[in-house]
């Protein structure tokens, strides 16, 4: 009842909801159910993809929530969805235990080549889940926390935060390629073996992993409905049109940007958490500023403000990413380039925001 | 070649009386040259394959009289073991080997009846033997030799050989020279050999004035000369120790002195690409992400100038230099033309389209020159180092970059206050309707805004292709720290981009020694974020209603 209320006014977001519960119901009886030589079989490989695809669009609502509804172009949510990737990261890395190739009990393998002899101090608790889980949430919240209140309460706006957000994802993938760093360096972590007592490669655990991130990506879709329908986000949309005027009116500015901010920070770890297990390494090349420039192209061509857009644009994206690297490596680099110049230049509102699209909502609303 | 311990022993008693002889030797150089004429050189040079070792010492040391040009590098042949003398005539050759074959050369080479041999075994050739006694004789006679040439490098590195291996017989010799000397680095590296031979005499005063003169020194030798001197007084043990600490002073001194130059050079660097940037971003209020490959675009130009003129390399630069401008400018108004002006007054759009562009730029050089790295070729006058002391060598290159960004700097300055183009642009960033209502074409001045700020970014590209090599990835790698020096800098204030690059280069090299290179950059980046919090617009913000919102 209470998600019928929040979705009234989001025929987009319920037909989202919807086709998510639909996939995460047929995935699954594809995957396991069907026969692997019948014609509908979904490979697991597939189920993998269509999850890493997921976590993806959770990252872009993520990313939407900060750009779309607050106007802060952030280029460094990346460094958020990398963090909570690395706290998921070394839960499975103390899982391995003897499994490891040196066999040490306790340290990773990494450590071990390094000659360490201890633990360090941050990877203390590590190997207990709901630790994991928390620091998951905690430490891209801190990290945006801090960064935000230093940001907002000096009033740096505009590109010079664009500007700053890039240097703070930049100076993370330098500090996380250093080895001294324990991070496992160049090579990150990986070789991971089971998550929670199930191995990481049965279909099972695959399957649900993605039915995990279905459910994370449509929570936090909700979530983000709330916060957005919510006074907050009607503040923070005041904010992105008319910074001034909304101070002046009386909003604490710097309060609702930072709650927001940290709000979409934590939603980037929880996402970057569930690509890990999924994709199986985490490396400092997640912390690029590339990936965080790519992210705000998702959002921008499904459509910026809308949330359902974000996810549109990241699915799509990624899927011809996928199907370009491997059909036609040369025209990739092309063709993402060629998006980004089309869709400032012709798209401003994304593909939801297509003309074709607006004509046809129009025409209903002349219906009803 | 390593001394055997019997030949030492046997040197101290042989070399006394070789000293009297080379005394006498210098003494009689220009008698001897009348009297013996040129009959008994040549006889000398046969002698020298002759098994007798007493005759070939002896012939050695006439060579040595004589000192023809053949004379050193004859001797250093016999020294190596390479100089061989053909059966037939006993002409004398220079042998090298290579993998499978053997070459000798003349060396008399002169004599156009001699030519060069290339065989596969050393058939017909036998080489002039040495004993210990004939080794120390040469090598001897090859620092007389040395110290009496005429070219004062060759005198530098002889006192040099000399000092890294001090004996006292040494001190005779380059005092017999000393007087004669021309030259004041070749001075200045005899009175150190001296002082450091002195300090091992018993003599307490002579030890006292080298303390006082090594003191002076910064040579590495005369360092570890006082370091192992055992001072017989308390005096002296304290002057030994201060003149240490003096030493290593002034070593610290020139180490920082170092460090700075190379925080300038990157600083230079860092600099010189983000003026360009300063244009479009501060003068413009375009943020051009594309600014990167428009600096690759600068190094690829030069790599293909060299390709065009391969037997030219020194003056490929020079022409490099206004084709990177020209070609990257160009780049730079299509850019301008085709994207930036549908999208003015939307700094955040243009960031993303300009990306695009940086992506599309970046693919289209590695499909036509593949995605290898290449590397372009440092022209000779460019190589090379200035030696000012001998701790401190500053590097032409980097020298050079410093002075290319600060002549580029000038230039700007010059046409952004001067011409008309530049009170154009600046009238067009102030009050673009104010400067339009004027006359002023603003479409026309920002699209030449456009491609001067490209075309110093190619200019940039032309000084990085030197520093490292030219790759599809070479933007991507100086475009964040491109923005961080204008950010830092303060938007629209060129003197500001200029300042704010040369103290973030020095920053970086001064963290580097305790940090590691990677901490340092780290550091640097925090540094800024948490700058940025204090003065959101930089080291020298804009003033007056132009720079509200």
């Amino acid at each position: 009842m209470l998600l019928m209320k929040i979705l009234k006014n989001d025929k987009p977001g319920m037909w989202l909801l919807g086709s998510l519960l639909l996939v995460s119901i047929f995935v699954p009886i594809l995957n396991l159910l069907v026969p692997e030589n019948s014609a509908f079989h979904l490979s697991t490989y597939t189920v993998t993809l269509l999850g890493k695809y997921l976590t993806y669009a959770l990252l872009a609502v993520a990313a939407d929530l900060v750009w779309g509804y607050l106007g802060i172009l952030t280029l460094g949510h990346a460094a958020f969805f990398a963090l909570g990737g690395y706290a998921m990261g070394m839960y499975l890395m103390r899982q391995i235990g003897e499994r490891g190739v040196y066999g040490d009990p306790v340290l990773p393998d990494f450590m071990v080549f390094l000659n360490w002899q201890e633990l360090p101090w941050f990877w203390q608790g590590f190997d207990q889940f709901w630790f994991a889980a928390l620091m998951i949430i905690i430490i891209p919240g801190i990290l945006a926390y801090v960064f935000g209140y230093l940001a907002f309460r000096s009033r740096v706006t505009g590109v010079y935060l664009s500007i700053i957000t890039q240097a703070m994802t930049y100076a993370l993938m330098l500090a996380f390629f250093r080895n001294e760093m324990g991070f496992g360096g160049n090579n990150g972590l990986t070789d991971f073996k089971d998550i929670l007592g199930f191995d990481l490669r049965a279909d099972g655990t695959r399957i649900a992993l993605f039915l995990a991130s279905a459910a994370a990506l449509a929570i936090g879709y909700v979530l983000s409905r709330i916060i957005v329908s919510s006074r907050l986000g009607l503040a923070s949309v005041a904010i992105r049109d008319a910074e001034s005027r909304s101070r002046f009116i009386g909003y604490r500015v710097e309060n609702i940007k930072l709650w927001v901010f940290v709000f979409s920070a934590m939603l980037a770890g929880i996402a970057g958490a569930l690509y890990v297990p999924q994709v199986g390494i985490i490396n400092p090349g997640e912390f690029s500023p590339l990936n965080s420039i790519e992210l705000v192209i998702w959002v921008a061509i499904g459509g910026r403000g809308t949330l359902y857009g974000a996810i549109i644009g990241a699915l799509l994206v990624n899927y011809s990413k996928t199907y370009f690297t491997a059909a036609l490596p040369e025209i990739w680099l092309y063709a993402l380039g060629a998006l980004f110049i089309l869709v400032t230049l012709y798209l401003p509102k994304g593909i939801v925001g297509l003309r074709v699209l607006q004509k046809i909502r129009t025409l209903r609303r002349a219906k009803a | 070649m390593p001394l055997s311990a019997t030949t030492v022993s046997v040197k101290k008693t042989f070399s006394l009386l070789l000293f009297f002889f080379m005394l006498a030797a210098i003494a009689q150089q220009a008698i001897a040259n009348e009297a013996s004429g040129e009959d008994s050189l040549e006889n000398a040079w046969k002698t020298l394959s002759n098994k007798n070792y007493n005759k070939k010492a002896k012939a050695i040391e006439i060579i040595a009289q004589q000192n023809p040009p053949e004379a050193i590098p004859a001797m250093k042949a016999m020294l190596e073991g390479q100089l061989y003398y053909a059966k037939r005539d006993k002409t004398l050759y220079f042998l090298k080997e290579t993998e499978n074959n053997y070459a000798f050369t003349p060396v008399f080479d002169h004599d156009p009846a001699l030519k060069p041999v290339l065989q596969e075994n050393r058939r017909g050739f036998k080489k002039v033997k040495v004993n210990n006694r004939l080794r120390t004789l040469i090598r001897q006679l090859l620092a007389v030799m040395q110290l009496q040439h005429e070219d004062a490098d060759i005198r530098l590195s002889a006192v040099q050989e000399l000092l890294k291996n001090p004996e006292a017989e040494a001190a005779d010799l380059v005092e017999s020279v000393i007087e004669k000397e021309t030259d004041q680095r070749v001075m200045t590296t005899m009175q150190t050999l001296l002082a450091v031979i002195q300090l091992e005499s018993g003599d307490e005063a002579a030890q006292l004035a080298a303390i006082n003169t090594l003191a002076n020194s910064l040579n590495t030798s005369a360092m570890n000369a006082l370091s192992a001197y055992e001072a017989p007084t308390k005096t002296l043990k304290n002057k030994a120790q201060s003149a240490i600490d003096k030493i290593n002073d002034k070593r610290d001194l020139y180490a920082k002195a170092e460090t700075i130059f190379f925080g300038l050079s990157l600083g230079s660097v860092l600099a010189l690409s983000a003026i360009g940037l300063a244009i479009t971003f501060g003068v413009m209020g375009v943020i051009n992400m594309a600014h990167g490959e428009l600096m690759m675009i600068g190094a690829y130009t030069t790599y293909v100038i060299q390709l065009l003129m391969p037997d030219n390399i020194a003056a490929s630069i020079l022409v490099a230099i206004p084709a990177a401008f020209i070609v990257s400018g160009l780049v730079g108004i299509a850019i301008e033309r085709g994207i930036i002006r549908h999208l003015y007054g939307r700094p955040l759009e243009t960031l993303l389209a300009t990306f695009g562009v940086s992506l599309v730029l970046q693919q289209t050089v590695r499909s036509i020159f593949s995605p290898l790295n290449r590397s372009v070729e440092t022209p000779e006058w460019m190589s090379g180092a200035w030696q000012i002391n001998e701790v401190l060598a500053l590097t032409w290159n980097r020298l050079y970059i410093i002075l290319f960004c600060l002549a580029v700097f000038m230039a700007l300055i010059a046409v952004m206050k001067k011409t008309a183009l530049g009170l154009q642009v600046r009238a067009v960033s102030q009050n673009r309707t104010m400067a339009r209502a004027m006359g002023v074409r603003s479409k026309w001045v920002d699209a030449l805004t456009f491609g001067l700020g490209s075309g110093i970014a190619g200019l940039a590209g032309v000084a990085l292709s030197l520093l490292t090599n030219v790759g599809p990835n070479l933007g991507q790698a100086y475009i964040i720290d491109s923005f961080m020096v204008v950010v830092f800098g303060g938007v629209g204030n060129l003197w500001g981009t200029l300042v704010a690059g040369m103290s973030l280069g020095v920053i970086n090299k001064l963290l580097e020694p305790w940090a590691g290179a990677v901490l340092a950059k780290i550091l640097v980046l925090v540094f800024i974020i948490l700058f940025i919090q204090k003065r959101p617009r930089g080291l020298f913000p804009q003033r007056g209603r132009a720079a509200e919102d």
